[in-house]
């Protein structure tokens, strides 16, 4: 009874998002004369809108087809957009992120969904300027904020960001919290301090060449002391302003009995600048000047580095305080006032439409609705919920209105306690340097008795030289190699590893991948993509595939169902006279025609036929049939779809010889269809959340080193039980905070490249520690029978670190995963 | 030889010039954003500040 009209097989991609196009549609676009299949309305009204605001260059300077669908279709934005739009445009939501300048100009950072590449960054900035009434627009690749000035007489905010979805990115606005302040003071201050340390160790070693050169060719005393007193100088600010955080965390640790890397880092700075003070004041000895800074400069690049990769997921907190939404309508004496959300307070009555979001945890008092609850638990299908219900702040109401009284606000909400969870997080000191760290209990410990032995030795044989001679042991066991030795590595593969899609937020991660033993997976949203996609379309009789897109589309576009947005980027049309039957479908007006889309007989009762499941062209999936009021016009199928590039994952994993199982709390017949296609063969299906935690807790205690991959609130426990827990980009926020880190793009082929990384990472991390220890070995006894001169001090140092550095630096690369026949 | 005596201390001078106006470029935040501007160089946007009868005939835009 159905045909495909169009089968074609073509495999054409989107020319602007770089998807499929979808066999039987054809939306184009002229792009300079040329015209370019595009593989929905929403695409084409964004790719249209580019080209005609002249930024066509766009293509040619983006990398990838990286750039995402575009959530929106048509010229026109829908209605509730426009309306929660208009809303950033009242004063009083305004004032939390807008700053008013001189002459009607206003300023606001927004924070930019959808950045991927430069490129993005280019036409923003050139679409926003063009706008009229924008005055400024710099928008940062890094942070992905954009700072927009504009004359409120001339434009609106509400416009400014409309122009922004009109391109096919989201903007949002930008508020930062004390924390974030903060970290942002620390950044600089540590950036200031690294400058200081560089700028400060260049002009030191140009004196210390003199020097050196002095010492082999002889140089005049009043020139030798002149460059002492200068090196002296410029080191004391190196010293003071730069090396300052190695002395206060040395003493730190001191009070807690506890001894650092900082330790012996601060003994040997600290005492080799003292020693050289000393002898530059009194005409003595030798200077170590060159050694101080370019020490300190070593380290601190080290730890500037390490900072940045921790500061990384504070972006994560502030997209999540994004979700709580700026305004709320309030009930007061009758009236519905727009108030900010955070002048709500507890018993407050608001008022929250279909399409908006709950500003703050409370109780419904009047209204059914189903709310969407994706935000907390990942669970794509929205739940039912009545009178006396608990709603949480950030979900979604999605049918009709609710009444709802607010039980709490601020702080004290859910969202805010998940927030608080990822501070903590935060807070956590990342266990980078732990290993280095109690190797330097050691380490320090020996090197102490080391020198004590040897002074003591020297005041018998040579009670003039001996102090001289015990300070060059210091300054040549001098930790720098072996400090470095660990900390970047794990920072050069952290880095490479971010780059291409994973976001490592603990430390251990890169040990423990390379040691894993089973990789276990979780279904919905790991393995598949977690959210309904229209898998097949099926014409019935002549009808063309578009056109019932487009109708289909069109009588969705009014739903919040997750169904709906699988029509969505299709609608150019929409329908007037919208009815819903909950649970069953929609009917709907368009034009003169009446149509319905739903359950088979919800939908052909229109067409007085009788139509079920069993009609439908197959029993896989969810078919939805559209009908109009003569005749039945098309299956849809819509099916949670398998994620790209699991397939080549999975036969790359195996062939690492790692384990791969799956563990799912789903029961249904999609569980062994999943598993049959991906061919694995351990299952374990219908578990709860303990369940799943006492399975890794049992493989664990067998000995098994278990990587877990999930993204629902449901993974939360295991996710925080397994010994390395990696979350989806798109997992629930609670999920994303309790994993060690974080598969940002979703790609789920990234985790073969960082179990490669992290094998050849342990295998670096060897080779450095293997020379630093070798290094000191050697230098040690060389020094302890006085036969080292600073500037062979100083060079051993140098090159010993920069081998050090050298060698992690080969992490920059990914390891090459072999192609799969 | 004793030009050293004013050389070594004007290069310090240089170095606190240096190091104060790395210290403005940081704090008016220069260096925010690393990543963007190393891009920006390379698009070629400046189609209307060249002479008409300088521009070379274009090639359609396509991707890559």
């Amino acid at each position: 009874m159905s045909s495909n009209l169009n089968s074609q097989h073509r495999l054409e991609r989107c020319f602007h998002c770089g998807q499929d196009v979808p066999n039987g549609t054809h939306f184009v676009a002229n792009i300079k004369g040329t015209a370019q299949s595009m593989c929905c309305p929403g695409c084409k009204a964004v790719a249209e809108t580019i080209i005609s605001s002249g930024l066509e260059h766009y293509y040619k300077y983006r990398q990838g087809d990286s750039a995402i669908v575009p959530e929106l279709s048509g010229t026109e934005l829908p209605s509730t957009v426009q309306d929660e739009l208009k809303l950033y445009d009242n004063p009083s939501i305004q004032q939390a992120f807008v700053v008013t300048l001189e002459d009607n100009s206003k300023e606001a950072t927004l924070v930019i969904e959808g950045i991927t590449c430069a490129a993005c960054v280019w036409l923003l900035e050139h679409h926003l300027v063009k706008q009229t009434g924008v005055d400024q627009a710099s928008v940062n690749l890094t942070n992905h904020r954009a700072r927009i000035r504009w004359n409120d007489n001339k434009t609106s905010l509400s416009s400014i960001m409309a122009a922004i979805y009109h391109i096919g990115y989201q903007g949002h606005p930008y508020h930062p919290d004390k924390e974030e302040q903060l970290l942002t003071l620390e950044k600089k201050r540590a950036f200031r301090r690294l400058g200081v340390a560089g700028l400060g160790m260049m002009q030191v070693m140009m004196m210390s060449i003199a020097l050196y050169a002095g010492a082999l060719q002889g140089i005049e005393d009043k020139f030798e002391t002149f460059i002492r007193w200068t090196s002296l100088i410029i080191a004391t600010p190196v010293l003071l302003y730069s090396a300052r955080p190695f002395f206060t965390a040395a003493i730190r640790d001191i009070k807690s009995r506890h001894l650092s890397m900082d330790v012996p880092v601060s003994i040997a700075v600290g005492s080799a600048y003292l020693a050289s003070a000393w002898a530059t004041i009194t005409q003595s000895g030798e200077v170590y000047f060159d050694s101080v800074t370019m020490f300190t400069f070593f380290l601190l690049i080290g730890r500037y580095l390490e900072m940045q990769a921790r500061h990384r997921t504070g972006r994560a907190g502030n997209a999540l305080l994004n979700l709580i939404p700026a305004s709320a309508i309030k009930i007061k004496d009758a009236q519905e006032v727009l108030i900010p959300a955070t002048e709500l307070a507890i018993n407050d009555i608001v008022l929250v439409k279909p399409g908006h979001t709950i500003p703050a945890d409370g109780i419904i008092i009047t209204g059914y609705s189903s709310v969407d609850e994706s935000a907390l638990t990942g669970e794509y299908r929205p739940i039912n919920k009545t009178v006396d219900d608990l709603v949480v702040g950030g979900t979604i109401n999605v049918e009709s209105p609710l009444r709802l009284k607010i039980t709490e606000v601020g702080a004290d909400t859910k969202l805010s306690a998940i927030v608080r969870l990822l501070d903590r997080a935060q807070e956590e000191k990342p266990a980078v340097a732990k290993i280095a760290d109690s190797v330097a209990s050691y380490f320090v410990a020996a090197v102490l008795i080391t020198a004590t032995v040897v002074s003591v030795t020297w005041w018998q044989i040579d009670p003039g030289n001996a102090f001289w001679i015990t300070l060059s042991v210091l300054v040549v066991t001098c930790p720098c190699a072996l400090s470095l030795a660990t900390p970047t590595a794990l920072t050069a593969a952290t880095g490479t590893l971010r780059q291409h899609g994973l976001l490592i937020t603990r430390g251990h991660v890169l040990e423990s991948l390379a040691t894993a033993t089973h990789i276990i997976f979780d279904k919905t949203g790991t393995l598949t993509e977690g959210n309904l996609s229209l898998n097949d379309t099926q014409a019935c009789g002549s009808h063309d595939i578009q056109s019932v897109l487009e109708i289909a589309a069109a009588l969705e576009a009014h739903s919040e169902h997750p169904i709906a947005k699988a029509f969505r980027k299709y609608q150019v049309r929409t329908a007037e006279t919208m009815h819903s039957e909950l649970g069953q479908g929609l009917e709907g007006t368009i034009g003169t025609d009446v149509y319905r889309i739903g359950k088979p007989q919800f939908a052909s009762a229109l067409c007085q036929q009788h139509l079920t499941h069993d009609n439908a062209p197959n029993l896989d999936g969810q078919w939805l049939l559209l009908c109009s009021t003569k005749e039945p016009l098309a299956w849809f199928c819509l099916n949670d779809q398998i994620r790209k590039g699991t397939h080549q994952t999975l036969s790359i994993l195996r062939r690492l010889g790692l384990e791969i199982q799956m563990l799912t709390g789903d029961n249904s017949g999609a569980v062994q269809e999943v598993a049959r296609e991906l061919s694995i063969d351990k299952v374990i299906a219908n578990t709860s959340p303990e369940d799943k935690l006492a399975y890794i807790q049992q493989l664990q205690n067998q000995g098994a080193k278990v990587v877990m991959i999930g993204d629902g609130i449901n993974d939360i426990p295991v996710l925080a039980g397994a010994q390395t827990s990696i979350a989806m980009g798109s997992a629930t926020d609670l999920a994303k905070t309790n994993a060690d880190a974080v598969l940002i793009s979703s790609d789920i082929i990234r985790l073969t490249d960082s179990i490669l990384l992290s094998r050849k990472t342990q295998s670096i991390i060897q080779q450095n520690l293997t020379w630093a220890l070798l290094y000191n070995l050697i230098a040690l006894p060389l020094a302890a029978m006085g036969f080292i001169a600073p500037y062979m001090a100083a060079i051993g140092m140098s090159v010993s670190s920069l081998i050090v550095v050298g060698n992690a630096l080969r992490l920059t690369k990914l390891v090459r995963r072999n192609p799969v026949k | 030889m004793e030009i050293l005596f004013v050389l070594i201390p004007i290069a310090i001078i240089l170095l606190g010039f240096a190091i104060w106006a790395f210290f403005w470029s940081v704090n008016t935040g220069q260096y925010d954003d690393l990543d963007s501007p190393a891009h920006s160089i390379l698009f070629d946007d400046d189609d209307d500040l060249i002479p008409d009868d300088a521009k070379q005939e274009k090639v359609t835009t396509t991707r890559d």
